[in-house]
């Protein structure tokens, strides 16, 4: 299938993609990099809250109630304080996020059952004051109840006090929640959609930026062999790194591989030819390598923050939703992370594959008709 | 297919925005022979090696190489191409070997063929011993050579050359143009037609034909001997001190056209048929004006002369 000109293009491609050591170290360290960043930093997982107390009570009933959010393992009581000056100034320096005052009639106030603590969050950040706030009022909520209980049985009480409803929740394919179980399939996206953009944009610029291609026109070689023989090695070195990925994903952060390896890596095929085409696009446009860089992250950076890679699609704006649409990295990330996380095979996801697949097909055959073995 | 005329150019025109680069070039190349494109920068001798080779896309005009129109059948055509650019462009971080390797697979060299043909064609060059070394490395003058042991080893018929000695020293540009003679071979069937362009007098005078270019067109082509021939009893040569002085009083004179300096003398070019009066009278003038005089008598035209009367008549 290959013919000699292809083949000597690729030959001389990967000799000159190994005599560039920084380069290739680039290109197989970067990603491992990006991984463990997002895998363990971009995490939305909310541990271990700083607590400020101000307990004006100290009674066995006030240390009653902090033992409860001690035993769940949202918040971490960092700092007792004695006024409400210093538990303020503890949230402002961002020491503690979130402040409980208990006041000094609470033992007494408790048995009247009119008892009331204060609650005090810092909303700068949402995801953490959000989490706080739920997490507080369900500690707050038990606790109540199993003291609730706890008094009936000692009056003589033969039953126990139940809400009438009860939401059973039960977490499908990622049970723990696990930030990095969304975030790796991610990187994987991005990782393919990027690299191959950026790394073919560069190999056929460089070409222009030194004056090889001058050189290469007068060869008979055709063009889809030239664009052929330039894009081959970097889709290997995208695929490689995407096993890379794949392989740090699941042994190191456990991410579950749960359906076809294979169908996996060929629907990685077509996420290529989307940021092969966005690349070889580039190339035409670009004079210099920077140039090219700069274009091929001009289209890169809306697109990763558009496909759902960190933020949820459906949160967003109806005009960013549809946006959306035009973005290939969007279908794949519902794919990778269908296979990955639920095991789905193709037909569950057959509506992305094959707007996957028509993405592909039209940049990179925009791309081809765009691109041109002359220097005019 | 055309034998006779490896290169057939006809009423080349080419633009970029308002300015034609080549505005209506024609020329036939036959086998054997070597013709100069000679101009000053800016005249259109890259553009126009650059249409002849389909680097560029021409607004009108026919271009025919070995026989095959370059509009149509642009890869057959260049099956029998060499061509060198003016900027070194190839790999550096390829050795020697490997970028001929490159260039002669690409070109159809099987992989029987292409190492004997290389290492020919490096020893041809002189290059055989730094085979193994990246082209990076390699001085000024080896890289011309490697560019043209490229251009050449897949043996073209046709070989085009862009300056090919503009920045190497005096040394190789002899042994460069020794390479390019050796090749010409016009007595056999198979010899190559080459077109080069060039600044130099002097390596314009080693052609077998030359055109002047300026703005895109030829002013004057023909024959370097042909082309001094028209400027035959009108250059005058003059020595003495000083120059300065001497050029001004020189170009005073009514019957001289131009007076310039070539290194330590002067030529003069005098207006047909005034020779006579001014041998007569230049002489007395210098000495009226304070110079000394060594030497003034008639020298056979070079084509440097030429060059110089000819911008002049366009502006």
């Amino acid at each position: 299938m290959l013919n000699s000109r292809l083949r000597s293009i690729i030959r001389k491609e990967f000799i000159q993609i190994l005599r560039d050591p920084r380069t290739l170290a680039i290109s197989l360290f970067i990603p491992i990099m990006q991984l463990f960043l997002l895998g363990y930093a971009a995490t939305s997982d909310v541990r271990n809250i700083p607590m400020a107390v101000w307990d004006q009570n100290r009674t066995p009933a006030s240390r009653a109630l902090l033992d409860a959010f001690r035993a769940a393992d949202y918040f971490r009581i960092a700092y007792d304080v004695g006024s409400e000056a210093e538990l303020r100034t503890l949230i402002e320096m961002g020491r503690a996020r979130v402040g409980l005052l208990i006041p000094a009639d609470y033992d007494l106030r408790f048995l009247d059952g009119t008892a009331q603590v204060a609650m005090v969050l810092d909303g700068s950040d949402p995801t953490v004051g959000s989490t706080a706030l739920s997490a507080a009022q369900l500690i707050g909520q038990a606790h109540a109840t199993r003291i609730l209980n706890e008094r009936m049985q000692r009056a003589g009480a033969t039953f126990s006090l139940q809400p009438p409803l009860e939401v059973r929740t039960q977490v499908w394919y990622n049970p723990d929640l696990v930030s990095a179980y969304f975030m790796i399939p991610g990187v994987i996206g991005m990782i393919l959609y990027a690299i191959t953009s950026m790394l073919t944009a560069t190999a056929i610029v460089r070409e222009r930026e030194r004056g090889t291609i001058e050189q290469l026109i007068v060869t008979p070689i055709r063009s889809w062999e030239l664009m052929v023989g330039k894009i081959l090695p970097y889709v290997i070195l995208a695929l490689l790194d995407t096993l890379e990925v794949l392989a740090i994903g699941h042994w190191w952060f456990g991410v579950p591989v749960r359906g076809s390896l294979a169908l996996l890596l060929a629907l990685s095929g077509l996420l290529l030819l989307s940021g092969l085409g966005i690349g070889l696009y580039a190339s035409t446009i670009a004079n210099t390598q920077q140039e090219a860089m700069l274009i091929s992250w001009m289209t890169l950076l809306p697109g990763i923050f558009l496909s759902g890679f960190f933020f949820p699609l459906e949160a967003m704006p109806k005009v960013l939703q549809w946006v959306s649409y035009a973005i290939p990295l969007r279908y794949y990330l519902i794919i990778i992370r269908a296979i990955l996380l639920k095991g789905v095979g193709a037909a569950a996801i057959q509506n992305e594959i094959i707007a996957l697949a028509v993405f592909g097909v039209a940049i990179m055959g925009a791309a081809a008709l765009h691109f041109r073995k002359r220097l005019d | 297919m055309d034998t006779n005329w490896p290169i057939r150019v006809s009423d080349l025109h080419k633009s970029f925005g308002a300015i034609h680069a080549v505005d209506g070039i024609s020329l036939r190349v036959a086998a054997g022979e070597i013709f100069g494109l000679v101009g000053s920068d800016g005249a259109g001798k890259t553009t126009t090696l650059r249409l002849l080779v389909g680097a560029l896309w021409p607004d009108a005009g026919e271009i025919a190489i070995a026989g095959y129109d370059m509009s149509r059948q642009a890869e057959q055509a260049r099956a029998h191409l060499g061509y060198l650019s003016q900027r070194f462009s190839l790999y550096e971080d390829l050795t020697v070997l490997e970028n001929i390797r490159f260039f002669a697979e690409v070109r159809g060299l099987s992989t029987g063929e292409w190492l004997p043909r290389s290492m020919e064609i490096l020893d041809f060059v002189g290059l055989a011993e730094f085979k193994d070394r990246r082209a990076g490395q390699l001085s000024g003058g080896m890289k011309q050579k490697l560019g043209l042991a490229t251009a050449l080893v897949h043996r073209p018929r046709i070989l085009l050359l862009d300056e090919p000695t503009t920045g190497v020293d005096p040394v190789t540009r002899q042994d460069f143009w020794q390479l390019i003679i050796r090749l010409l071979n016009p007595d056999a069937e198979d010899g190559v037609a080459v077109v080069i362009s060039t600044p130099y007098m002097d390596e314009a005078a080693r052609c077998n034909r030359i055109g002047f270019m300026r703005a895109g067109r030829f002013l004057l082509e023909g024959p370097p001997s042909a082309l001094c021939a028209t400027l035959e009893g009108r250059i005058l040569e003059l020595r003495g001190q000083p120059l300065r002085l001497l050029r001004r009083i020189a170009g005073q004179d009514e019957d001289v056209e131009d007076a310039r300096a070539f290194g330590d003398r002067l030529h003069l070019r005098v207006r047909e048929k005034r020779m006579k009066a001014v041998l007569r009278r230049l002489p007395r003038r210098i000495r009226a004006g304070g110079g000394s005089l060594d030497d003034l008598r008639q020298v056979p035209p070079t084509l440097e002369d030429v060059f110089i009367d000819l911008s002049e008549d366009v502006l």
